[in-house]
């Protein structure tokens, strides 16, 4: 293997890093830090990536001049949308179901199939796609030979300031020590003085902010189709599972690991058998460790 | 107690009413189109008793239920398409150039071969896979999710190897079994009145385990898994039996699944029809094996009534209908119905199933 490929081999595997990480953070939160099993999160990433994708039909439509950067526009959106929608979610429906985990996924299934649906109805069956901001389109040479495209390095870069952000906000702010109080113990913060319920419907919309974050960034690299969100789905429940639930340090391990594999066996196998070989080693790992490969020890 | 005991007899009464609807009525006032569609929600009657046993009595919900139906469905489905173009190699294969018959296809000329793998690999697959799992003492919702993986292992795997499975067409265009025609209108009718008599014999397999002690044991176990393991039992044994019995049930509709319709995709492998077939038992209450055979009837027949005039509304309707029962209905139907005769004697909600 000569040195250009394996630089953009590798850089490949990075880029599918910070995807599995953007698209599994907003799920770690959700079902690592909260235990609720929400099936319909691939369908609030669609939902990102829908509003994206109308920010720039509007953009291109009427203010054409600001194409440049009405990504940001779009990415801000994506959050807002997806937020709200989270918190509705949670008010109106995921808080009737805190203690009936299988009872939750069933639910939160037929409410993927039901956006699934609505997604059809109002943008149609066919795929969608955003034209790519122009500074975006293209790729960095550092030297010749080796291509590295904008627009993944952009989702490099983005990855990493939402990780920041959602680190600090977690771990430095008031907000982030009443969550990780709530779920740590939900009876004790109450008797605190901790409004366990607003917290719940704060951490829920903030998770599905992040799978709307996601979503917005994936118009860069694919289209968007009703069914988007069931491709995402399954990769994420497999990142943050493998990494271990309640870890936000294993989500990030496990989508290095799982990223390099998958890279690293595409390269020599077919895509299909490459993602068959993924998908046994994950249920053989969780065999091994159950809790997850990055879990710590904890009393259950 | 008064309301178990009470609760047997209802059952009864749906179990016979069942069976005069469908050896009766349904033969002498629907015509034959129907009666097909009938047989086919039979198949997944049968997949959703061993659901009610799985989910209602172990605790254990599967989401790759399809995993099992359709090993029990490629199975038959690689017997019916040997005979089908016998001497010659079937027809996908030529198209995908297989040059000769991989040797795992080889032992599917024979018919008994065929029927005891269907009744042997998935329910061994199942127990060896389930029985490791359940000892490490992952449950609930991990196992949900594993399986649901591993049928979308299975899935991508029938898909990727077009030469040896058919691909994402599977595999059709089946004539014969052992000789017989099982495209004819009266083969349609001998297997429908065949179903039905696996359906029962199933259904009753099911009411004796739940009836016997080892039953009660997993109700325990699903209740309670900590004490009953405090008290000597081997949990993971008992789990991994019934979800073994559910697994053949599945692996046994699928079968009949490809004799019936005449064709297996992997579309019936994965994880959509594995949640479908959740939905079935879900409707007709979880606890409940007639329940469940109602829910598998009811919700295929409004899925073709559905999908055939507005077929945009299915979809609408199938995530509707998941909301509504497990936010309000959590034991179905059958709850429904028990609830309704007996307000006054007890409020004993579906219990919580973790």
């Amino acid at each position: 293997m000569s040195f250009d490929v394996f630089v953009m081999q590798a850089f490949s595997g990075i880029s599918l890093f910070t995807i599995l990480v953007l698209m599994a953070l907003g799920l770690a939160i959700i079902f690592g830090l909260m235990g609720v099993i929400n099936m319909a999160h691939g369908e609030i990433m669609a939902l990102g990536a829908y509003v994206t994708y109308l920010t720039a039909s509007v953009f291109e439509k009427y203010l054409p001049s600001l194409m440049g950067i009405y990504v940001f526009f779009a990415l801000a959106f994506a959050f807002l949308a997806t937020f709200a929608f989270g918190w509705l979610l949670e008010r109106s429906f995921i808080r009737f179901l805190y203690n009936r985990p299988l009872d939750t996924l069933l639910a939160t299934w037929g409410l993927s199939l039901v956006l699934q649906q609505t997604y059809r109805s109002v943008f149609g069956a066919q795929e969608v796609s955003v034209s790519m901001t122009s500074w975006l389109d293209g790729a960095w040479e550092p030297v010749s030979g080796i291509q590295l495209p904008l627009n993944r390095l952009f989702i490099v870069g983005l990855t990493i300031v939402v990780s920041v952000v959602l680190y600090l906000a977690l771990y430095r702010t008031r907000w982030g020590l009443n969550v990780r109080a709530v779920t740590q113990n939900r009876a004790m913060s109450g008797a605190a003085g901790i409004n366990t319920n607003r917290v719940d419907a704060m951490t829920f919309a903030v998770g599905s902010g992040l799978a709307g974050i996601a979503g917005s960034v994936f118009t860069m690299i694919g289209s968007t189709n009703p069914l988007t969100g069931q491709l995402y789905i399954v990769d994420s429940f497999i990142v943050v599972v493998f990494g271990g639930v309640q870890t936000l340090l294993g989500t990030f391990l496990s989508a290095l690991v799982l990223s390099q594999a998958q890279t690293m066996l595409e390269f020599t196998l077919s895509g299909s058998m490459a993602r068959v070989c993924i998908l046994l080693l994950v249920v053989a790992v969780l065999y091994f460790r159950p809790n997850g490969l990055f879990s710590s020890k904890v009393r259950q | 107690m008064t309301m178990l005991r009470a609760v047997n007899k209802p059952g009864l009464v749906a179990a016979i009413s069942l069976a005069l609807l469908l050896l009766v009525v349904f033969p002498t006032v629907l015509g034959s189109y129907w009666l097909n569609l009938i047989s086919k929600y039979l198949v997944f009657a049968i997949v959703g008793v061993g659901i009610v046993l799985a989910w209602g009595y172990g605790g254990i919900l599967s989401l790759g239920q399809g995993l099992f139906f359709g090993i029990g469905g490629y199975l038959m489905a690689m017997y019916l398409k040997l005979q089908a173009s016998a001497p010659d190699l079937p027809d996908f294969m030529i198209w995908s150039s297989t040059e000769v018959l991989p040797w795992w296809w080889r032992p599917y000329h024979s018919l008994s071969v065929t029927l005891i793998s269907i009744a042997i690999i998935p329910a061994a697959l199942a127990f060896v896979f389930s029985y490791a799992v359940f000892r490490k003492r992952v449950g609930g919702v991990y196992f949900a999710i594993v399986t649901l993986a591993l049928a979308l292992t299975l899935t991508v795997m029938l898909v990727g190897q077009q030469g040896y499975t058919g691909g994402a067409n599977g595999i059709t265009d089946f004539k014969t079994l052992a000789g017989m025609s099982i495209i004819s209108n009266k083969a349609k009718v001998v297997l429908y009145f065949v179903q039905i008599v696996i359906l029962f014999v199933v259904m009753g397999i099911g009411t004796a385990i739940i009836k016997s002690r080892l039953g009660k044991i997993l109700i325990a176990i699903r209740d309670r898994e900590d004490r009953v393991r405090f008290s000597g039992y081997d949990t993971a044994l008992f789990k991994a039996f019934i979800f073994t019995v559910s697994a053949f049930f599945s692996a046994l509709g699928g079968a009949l699944y490809s004799l019936q319709v005449g064709l297996i995709t992997p579309t019936l492998v994965g994880v959509v029809a594995s949640i479908e077939m959740i939905i079935y038992v879900a409707v007709g209450g979880r606890l409940s094996i007639v329940g469940a055979v109602f829910g598998a009837l009811l919700v295929g027949w409004s899925k073709s009534v559905i999908s055939e005039s507005f077929p945009t509304v299915w979809l609408l309707f199938l995530g509707g209908l998941f909301i509504v029962i497990t936010m309000f209905l959590p034991s179905g139907l059958a709850g429904l119905l028990i609830r309704l005769r007996f307000r006054r004697v007890t409020n004993a909600a579906p219990e919580r199933t973790q």
